[in-house]
């Protein structure tokens, strides 16, 4: 090999040893930071996730919020029309958080059943509908076994 | 009638784009001089056919209009005149028109400005800007016209949305636009290059100040954007990850690294390739930011209509300017394109380097923005792909390129020797290692590492810019002098550097110090957080032009000394009935003290939410920083038209020392 073709040789070694190494890294930091979203019907079923994050969506039923006096913790159930899941989240609830309104919940599932958030979702419009909720109620409209939602 | 003319300027200026197009195209390609000549003219008569259109929109709003259905979805009597004009392009169909008003903004100050280039060469460029117009304008007219007419009218229009009803909102989308669109012309400038076979350094030359002022744009959109998020969105975030922002953020990230790899192709005629593909792969994912956001794919305050239709016509667009650029650089590209040399230790290579690692960084976030859509289209899950992943991935791509671009800064073009570069940065690591331990002691509180290792890279980088200063000025016989008298291209580098570690400094200390609460206080009650008290005092309601407010009065006290008094308030908007939260904020240097009012709760409280946020004006004052910096950059002497820069040669010559 003439020195040329070997410098050439070790930066495309150099160059692909990088990339395999920065693509694996960032592959492993990617599916560990996915978070599914799951309907109410589904978490019922026990296709959720214990013990990793995970979305959940559906109406605020009417009615539902409950708040714990003295303190920010708010309990409400949220349902897909067919399955209800109650959700516990302490600290502010977003502008458009209201009673018959879908929402969003980030967090994880307790073992007593109750879905812990870290966060809550309610966006932009109040005649927003997130996609997730929308096809979720669908879902459940179109199929009284419980699956999780597409 | 007036909105029927509009709809009418509207379909001249497709056709004469559709000439501006071709013609100019076939005269170039052929050589007939006077088929390039219709370039200029057909470019500026466009403009101002859209310009007309632009201000018959204008008109509609301001007379309230409610027979044009734009209006009347965007606007309502009772709407302050200020936002009256930026609901112009407050919603899916304006902000259509305004991005096609900038293009051909665009194109007619390349006519302006086309002196330094070949006859033949603009006029490609202004064909192929041309071509874009097109798909824009029929996008329009076939699938959003602002202009339709809703009959019957109704009596009063359905509002702004309230989210968009701020100041910093108005200039926002016109500055991102901007920037945008202004990718167009380094786009147009590459397939031109492209057909043409090469590029000279004249030609390169040309097109830098093209390129630095749509970063330009683009970087004081991004930051206006996070400023906008930070205090209108009422829970102190400034950035989110979101797929709106991150669209706006890719052609961010390949604009930096154009602008570096075309300084490289201009002054010493290398990469030409990654400059032609990055300057291409910018503009695709301006478009593609275009896609996301005005598309429906994404539901967000910015996405207006889920008319499956537009996004379909957006995603033929995309695809035919991404495949056909593609072809074109695979076919034309790598035959027409070599040139310069260099060794494996030059400045060249660490700018290779850098503007690899921002193509990289630019695909994680394509990954995390594109594969939660991609999986959904397919019906394989919904899923999300959360904040930590991009925090862990961008800064684990941005440390190495912060490493190298101190390095860079320091090295020489062409070669360099490890030995010199060592002992040469010496100085500036024991300066950034001294100024980290100094700040960090300086910010107390509990230790953290990330947080030392943030600011470190951050140090490192204002080191070596300004010992970089030093030995520019070196051995001059008036050091301070000649400050004022370096290439203005380097000292934009530098601030624009400064700028970039300012940023880093904001959003590390932000990040890690920074103090978020969430209280339930009633009127008398107060909260202590980092070192202030918060005193609730009481609540008054107010009615504003169309909203009603509930607005709550906070003391601000440290050490029992009066500061300031906050005002957060909770909106109610009439016509839409949407509640909005008003942030109080006290700014400061190094600091802000932000609240802002939750629900109420039983009894006369409140949920309120406090955050003590340090050194977050940093993250803005940078991205100014920067824009400032590429300001300068763009007026060095060297970019400007030959004949400038000859008489600047001529003047130069005569004045050599000895």
């Amino acid at each position: 090999m003439t020195p040329k073709r070997k410098k050439r040789l070790v930066t495309a070694a150099l160059i692909l040893t990088g990339g395999t190494v920065a693509a694996a890294l960032i592959l492993t930091a990617f599916e560990k930071n996915l978070m599914y979203f799951y309907s109410p019907s589904a978490v019922i079923a026990g296709e959720a996730p214990t013990g990793r994050k995970f979305r959940v969506g559906g109406l605020v039923v009417n009615g539902s919020v409950k708040r714990i006096p003295r303190s920010l913790t708010v309990e409400f159930t949220i349902s897909d029309t067919v399955h209800e899941v109650t959700v516990e989240y302490e600290g502010i609830l977003p502008d458009l958080f209201r009673e018959g309104q879908g929402i969003v919940a980030h967090g994880k599932s307790r073992s007593d059943g109750i879905f812990e958030a870290s966060e809550v979702l309610a966006k932009h419009d109040e005649n927003y509908m997130p996609p997730e909720v929308a096809s979720a109620l669908a879902a459940a409209k179109s199929n009284t076994t419980p699956e999780r939602s597409q | 009638m007036i909105p029927e003319l509009g709809h009418f300027m509207l379909s001249l200026a497709l056709s004469v784009a559709c000439v501006q197009a071709v013609v100019p195209l076939i005269g170039a390609i052929r050589g007939h001089s006077n088929w390039i000549a219709l370039a200029t003219p057909t470019a500026r008569i466009q403009f101002f056919l859209l310009l007309a259109a632009f201000i018959i929109l204008t008109h509609a709003f301001l007379t309230n209009d409610f027979s044009v259905a734009y209006v009347a979805q965007n606007s309502n009597t009772a709407l302050p005149l200020a936002y009256r004009l930026s609901a112009v392009w407050g919603a899916h169909e304006g902000s259509l028109l305004l991005w096609v008003l900038i293009l051909s903004g665009w194109t007619y100050a390349v006519t302006i400005f086309d002196e330094g280039l070949p006859p033949r060469f603009s006029a490609l460029v202004i064909s192929v800007l041309g071509a874009v117009s097109i798909g824009f304008l029929s996008f329009m007219l076939f699938t959003s016209n602002p202009f339709n007419r809703l009959i019957p009218a109704v009596a009063d229009g359905g509002d702004l949305n309230p989210l968009l009803q701020d100041p910093g909102l108005i200039i926002h989308p016109p500055i991102l636009y901007l920037g945008y669109v202004g990718s167009s012309v380094a786009f147009a400038f590459a397939i031109a290059a492209l057909i043409q076979g090469r590029i000279t350094a004249q030609a390169a030359r040309w097109i830098r100040p093209w390129a630095i002022a749509t970063w330009i744009f683009l970087t004081l959109g991004i930051a206006l954007g996070s400023w906008w998020a930070y205090y209108e969105l009422g829970w102190g975030g400034w950035w989110f990850w979101d797929p709106v922002e991150n669209a706006s953020f890719m052609p961010w990230l390949l604009g930096t690294a154009l602008i570096h790899s075309l300084a490289v192709t201009e002054k010493r005629g290398a990469f030409k390739n990654w400059t032609v593909l990055l300057a291409l792969a910018t503009f695709a994912l301006s478009l593609l930011g275009t896609f996301l956001v005005r598309s429906g794919v994404l539901t967000s305050v910015h996405a207006f209509a889920t008319d499956p239709g537009r996004g379909i016509f957006i995603l033929a667009l995309l695809g035919t300017v991404i495949g056909g650029s593609l072809i074109l650089y695979a076919w034309r590209g790598p035959s027409t394109f070599a040139g310069g040399n260099y060794e494996p230790i030059s400045r060249e290579v660490f700018l290779l380097l850098n503007s690899s690692l921002l193509a990289v960084a630019t695909a994680t976030v394509l990954l995390g923005t594109l594969y939660p859509l991609a999986l959904e289209a397919l019906g394989l899950g919904k899923i999300s792909v959360g904040p930590p992943y991009f925090n862990v991935v961008f800064s684990a791509v941005m440390l190495p390129l912060i490493a190298i671009l101190g390095i860079g800064q320091f090295s020489r073009w062409k070669s360099d020797s490890p030995q010199r570069l060592v002992q040469r940065l010496a100085y500036p690591f024991s300066a950034a290692v001294a100024a980290t331990a100094i700040m960090m002691i300086m910010l107390g509180g509990q230790k953290v590492i990330a947080a030392g290792v943030g600011i470190g890279f951050a140090m490192w980088v204002i080191a070596t810019t300004l010992f970089g200063i030093r030995e520019r000025c070196h051995g001059r016989r008036h050091p301070w002098f000649i400050i004022f008298n370096l290439p203005r291209a380097f000292v934009g580098q530098c601030i624009a550097h400064i700028g970039f570690a300012c940023t880093i400094i904001g959003v590390v200390v932000t990040s890690f110090y920074s103090i978020d609460e969430h209280q339930r206080l009633a009127p008398g009650d107060s909260a202590e957080i980092g070192g202030y008290e918060f005193l609730f005092v009481g609540l008054r309601t107010y009615t504003g032009p169309n909203y009603q407010s509930t607005e709550g009065n906070f003391e601000l006290r440290r050490d029992g000394r009066f500061i300031t008094t906050l005002k957060p308030e909770k909106r109610l908007y009439h016509v839409r009935n949407m509640p909005m939260t008003e942030a109080g904020i006290a700014p400061g240097f190094t600091r802000d003290l932000y609240v802002s009012l939750g629900e109420p709760l039983e009894g006369n409280a409140w949920s309120v939410r406090m955050h003590f946020k340090p050194f977050v004006r940093w993250i803005w004052l940078g991205a100014l920083l920067m824009a400032c910096g590429g300001f300068i950059a763009m007026f060095d002497t060297r970019l400007r038209s030959p004949k400038a820069v000859r008489t600047v040669a001529i003047i130069k010559a005569s004045n050599v020392d000895p």
